[in-house]
């Protein structure tokens, strides 16, 4: 068990606030150490394979917090049919390889938070994030390590740089690498998505972490 | 009409944050009817839910929330005429299958899958000649329902070792 992680409201521009108000980007930073998933985590994993069920795959869309991410996705002028939303991604996952499969102590930290909460997670190198971390329009002219970024693509970027296309591409080295030591843990809010959601999306993977270690 | 051509009537201001909203909020609604009708077509295949990606994530024009909300829109009516049009016949398939049981003699070597009246698996109804030819020739007729789906193979490969 951890203390609950201390939560920090992540800034969104004035242009995305203005189109989305009820966007949000809500980050802490934890501990870690990148490595194998210990056998708990792996337990914990089968445990959600067994209980995650075709029946639960087909009506994930109808559930209110998966469905907030299609439509935040549409809004956005994603096809969530072609690019997955986060737990869709994971339901469609375990259909085809039949279970969860354990990756790393962090991977499998991000998956059980979106699979219990629905929340996408993302995780950053806390080394590689300059200043605050937040939500923004790219300007155009911007890159993505080598990938250009078109002008009005949604990122997420710190005080100097972008970091991330949102639920897209990460720019290279600001991923956690397996030397780093902490990490931020990003929950993405929209609207229809409570608040309590992310804190607890966040929880879980910060726990599951901590646990490992 | 003089009125519309006087230069000094000062134009309508358009609330253009106003109408991008309500095309969001009419995305979403399209959105969850159009979940709901995935999960009321389940099992069946062979529907579109795609709907044009257009380059995301960013910030869409009003132009192109209105495609995103008339293809919705649009997709939705499909998808529930073929979903209409299955129903129908699968409803006609139902009626069959009682019939087969009340009168197989009058539907002869007739089948009928699980498939056909929108369900999963592989039960089938197949009115076959009791005794076989003795059976034709006696018109002794019967209604044979499959138990199911044929066994797996075997085990198969075991899943990579993460022990």
């Amino acid at each position: 068990m951890i203390d609950d992680p201390e939560l920090t409201h992540g800034y969104v521009d004035a242009t995305l606030r203005a189109e989305f108000p009820d966007l949000g980007l809500v980050y802490t930073e934890v501990p870690v150490r990148p490595r194998r998933s210990p056998p708990e985590v792996r337990e914990r994993l089968r445990t959600a394979s067994d209980r995650f069920t075709g029946a639960k795959a087909v009506t994930l869309r109808q559930q209110p917090i998966p469905w907030a991410y299609r439509v935040f996705f549409r809004h956005v002028g994603i096809d969530p049919d072609e690019r997955r939303t986060p737990i869709e991604a994971i339901a469609l996952e375990r259909m085809r390889a039949g279970g969860f499969l354990s990756r790393n102590v962090v991977d499998d930290a991000l998956l059980l938070a979106t699979l219990e909460t629905g929340v996408p997670v993302l995780a950053f190198d806390a080394a590689a994030v300059d200043g605050e971390l937040g939500l923004r329009v790219s300007p155009g002219g911007e890159s993505l390590g080598e990938l250009p970024l078109s002008s009005g693509q949604v990122v997420v970027a710190d005080g100097v740089r972008a970091l991330a296309v949102l639920f897209g591409e990460t720019a290279e080295g600001c991923g956690v690498q397996p030397s780093s030591q902490r990490m931020l843990l990003a929950g993405v809010r929209v609207k229809g998505v409570p608040e309590v959601s992310i804190e607890e999306a966040l929880w879980v993977a910060a726990e599951t972490v901590s646990d490992a270690d | 009409m003089a009125e519309v051509l006087d230069a000094r009537v000062a134009p309508q201001v358009v609330d253009d944050l106003a109408i991008r909203r309500q095309l969001r909020e009419q995305v979403a609604r399209l959105e969850g009817e159009l979940g709901a009708l995935f999960c009321s077509t389940y099992p069946r295949t062979g529907f579109d839910w795609n709907v044009g990606s257009r380059g995301g994530p960013r910030m869409l024009s009003l132009k192109e929330l209105e495609e995103v909300r008339d293809e919705l829109a649009a997709k939705l009516q499909h998808n529930r005429r073929v979903l209409g049009d299955r129903t129908y016949v699968e409803e006609l398939h139902r009626r069959r299958i009682e019939e087969m049981l009340l009168e197989p003699e009058r539907h002869k070597f007739v089948r009928v899958r699980n498939e056909d009246i929108g369900e999963r698996g592989c039960k089938q109804w197949h009115v076959l000649p009791r005794y076989g030819l003795i059976g034709m020739l006696m018109n002794w007729w019967r209604v044979k329902i499959s138990s199911g789906c044929p066994l797996a193979g075997g085990l198969g490969p075991p899943l990579p070792s993460d022990g």
